[in-house]
């Protein structure tokens, strides 16, 4: 008797310790869930894994918010549709974003990344934290061109969001916090740290560099590693690479700090994937790595604040390299496509 | 034995348990003897005129103006005693906008019963929480005071029309919290002379400011709207800055209790 008392008490008992604090947000990390390891090979995370701790069904919901064109003002547009897995999260095949009614930006849709190391986000480093991040595209003219208040409508009028934004913050009114952190979670999970190259710098199976790789590996330490550096290849930098003699059309990291010293310059760009993920630079204006090699060979302009890095002694500008050195760099940089992360089925758009 | 079966021992454990989670998770303290409470009352004006959006107003430098908008953060607020002590309210943010009357007043609670001779508070939001990510309530980016291209919380937001602005338009977008472009300013607007915050268990006093929008173009920076009518952080937001902090608020009265 007493214990047919006690079992549901028990579970009524049981239920309500759960409900009382923070619902579900400490579930166990799942294994495999992406953004749930850090890789060996890389310091300290910028978004630090307890500031939304992993779990998959926040990550499901990031998933689905983030493959939902109902986030753009007239549903046309997701975040997925200018970041393709394939191509790392960037836009294939697309020099400058492509927003609601055909509008174009004024920069090229980067890959998205090892975001969770970033400290700066966007090719200006205008954004601070990755749960911010989608602020700034949902609210662009020329990209989504919704508003925050609009977006937390649909998913409030929509059942199935109410039943799982419920499962994961508790139920109520799904707010502005539940919804960015839902999509971070998502974002963290875009790790890529299992190419052929991390493989071979983490001494595991798989991880053989053949001779060619090796001679553009090391021309790569003497000429570019100083910016794209460590195993995440940026050191999240701002530096003009003599792209432009003037930067009328877009001051770069000036648009954020109001100085004339930033004027033209960008975000160093991780190097992971760089294989897929042309076209290249912040205007996406070279198609090929054969054409940014070149540019750093012979293409660069003088303007104000081109990085000294590129100014040689001889007073010529930029990176001289050989037509082997070339080949070998190139050889090099296809060693750090990671296709389990291009084809990882976990960050694909939900079926 | 204290516990005949074992289900009523883990009902019993499960009961504590959850007194005490409870307990935890209870922010909602009950009346203390040594806990008071503070209002703070902000009223907008305009020299000597009441602030009402839409009517129109001359500077103090000649501009007609007209205003559409006025939003500003006050936070990190800080109370001092006379010996130096302070209290400082938790999650010290609070959003005062000129068209939501319930948000020009708002009260500090469980402050430590005292005497206290200065209010210290931050016009704006200190740089941690500029950066710090999803936030809610007053610095939820809902309130449209965040730049979501340029991540940080737009600390006072004037808008309006004045026939001197190059469009018309008067767009005071007030943040930036990085050298050397840094808006946040902390001011201590001193108390009448000879008032004390008598804070007792059963005394809360109210302390109403004004916040004088004729202050934001003239100080250390006159502002002439036909040179600056359009401005979101940078060097030009820091002038006006400098003048918020210069003396657009200050302590009008204080009711004892």
């Amino acid at each position: 008797m007493k214990r047919l008392v006690a079992a549901p008490l028990a579970a009524v008992l049981a239920g309500l310790l759960v409900a009382s604090c923070q619902p579900d947000a400490d579930v166990q990390p799942t294994p495999g869930l992406p953004g749930s390891t850090l890789p060996g090979n890389f310091s300290a995370p910028a978004y630090a894994l307890d500031q939304n701790p992993p779990n998959r069904e926040a990550f499901e919901l990031g998933r689905k918010l983030f493959y939902d064109p109902r986030l753009s003002r007239d549903g046309s547009v997701s975040c997925g549709s200018c970041h393709q897995q394939f191509v790392a999260f960037a836009h294939s095949g697309h020099t400058l974003s492509h927003g609601v009614d055909n509008r174009l930006g004024t920069r090229n849709a980067p890959a998205l990344q090892n975001l969770r190391w970033r400290r700066s986000l966007m090719w200006d480093g205008g954004v601070s934290n990755l749960e911010v991040l989608p602020l700034a595209p949902i609210t662009n003219p020329v990209e989504m061109d919704e508003t925050l208040p609009n977006v937390l409508r649909k998913l409030n009028d929509d059942a199935d969001y109410r039943q799982r934004f419920a499962k994961v913050y508790g139920t109520g009114t799904i707010g502005s916090q539940q919804f960015l952190k839902a999509l971070a979670q998502f974002m963290a999970g875009f790790t890529s740290a299992n190419s052929r190259y991390d493989h071979y710098v983490r001494g595991e199976s798989g991880g053989t560099l053949t001779a060619q790789e090796l001679r553009g590996l090391s021309v790569f330490k003497a000429n570019c590693a100083s910016c794209h550096a460590t195993d995440l290849f940026t050191d999240e930098s701002f530096r003009n690479n003599g792209l432009d003699r003037q930067f009328a059309a877009d001051s770069g990291r000036a648009h954020i700090t109001s100085r004339p010293a930033d004027r033209g310059l960008f975000k160093v760009p991780s190097l992971r994937n760089v294989a897929r993920t042309a076209p290249y630079m912040h205007d996406g204006r070279f198609n090929t790595l054969e054409q940014v090699l070149d540019h750093y060979d012979t293409g660069m302009v003088e303007s104000a604040t081109l990085d000294p890095q590129f100014r040689r002694p001889n007073g010529r500008l930029g990176i001289p390299l050989t037509a082997q050195q070339k080949s070998e760099l190139q050889a090099f940089l296809l060693t750090l496509t990671d296709e389990q992360f291009l084809k990882n089925p976990q960050l694909a758009e939900p079926r | 034995m204290l516990f005949r079966t074992l289900s009523s021992a883990l009902l019993a454990l499960l009961l504590g348990i959850a007194t005490l989670s409870f307990t935890a998770c209870d922010d909602d303290d009950k009346a203390q003897p040594n806990k008071g409470e503070l209002d703070l009352e902000f009223e907008n004006v305009v020299g000597t005129q009441a602030l009402t959006l839409g009517q129109a107003y001359t500077s103090t430098n000649g501009d007609a103006f007209t205003l559409s908008k006025l939003n500003y953060y006050i936070s990190n607020i800080k109370l001092t005693k006379a010996d130096g002590s302070e209290w400082a309210e938790p999650e010290s943010y609070h959003l005062v906008k000129h068209d939501q009357t319930s948000t020009r007043t708002f009260t500090l609670q469980e402050v430590p019963t005292g005497d206290y001779t200065k209010i210290t508070f931050t016009i704006g939001v200190d740089s941690t929480r500029n950066v710090s990510g999803a936030q809610t309530g007053a610095l939820d980016p809902l309130n449209d005071m965040f730049w979501t291209w340029n991540s940080g919380y737009i600390f006072l937001k004037l808008e309006g029309t004045s026939p001197q602005a190059a469009n018309g338009q008067l767009v005071f977008h007030i943040g930036g919290f990085k050298s050397p472009n840094n808006t946040i300013r902390s001011v201590s607007p001193p108390l009448p002379q000879g008032t004390v915050l008598k804070v007792r268990a059963e005394k809360a006093p109210a302390v109403h400011y004004k916040a004088d929008v004729l202050k934001l173009f003239t100080g250390p920076n006159v502002i002439r709207f036909a040179e600056l009518s359009n401005t979101m952080g940078g060097p030009s937001s820091v002038k006006v800055a400098n003048n918020y902090a210069a003396g657009m608020f200050r302590i009008d009265h204080v009711h004892a209790d």
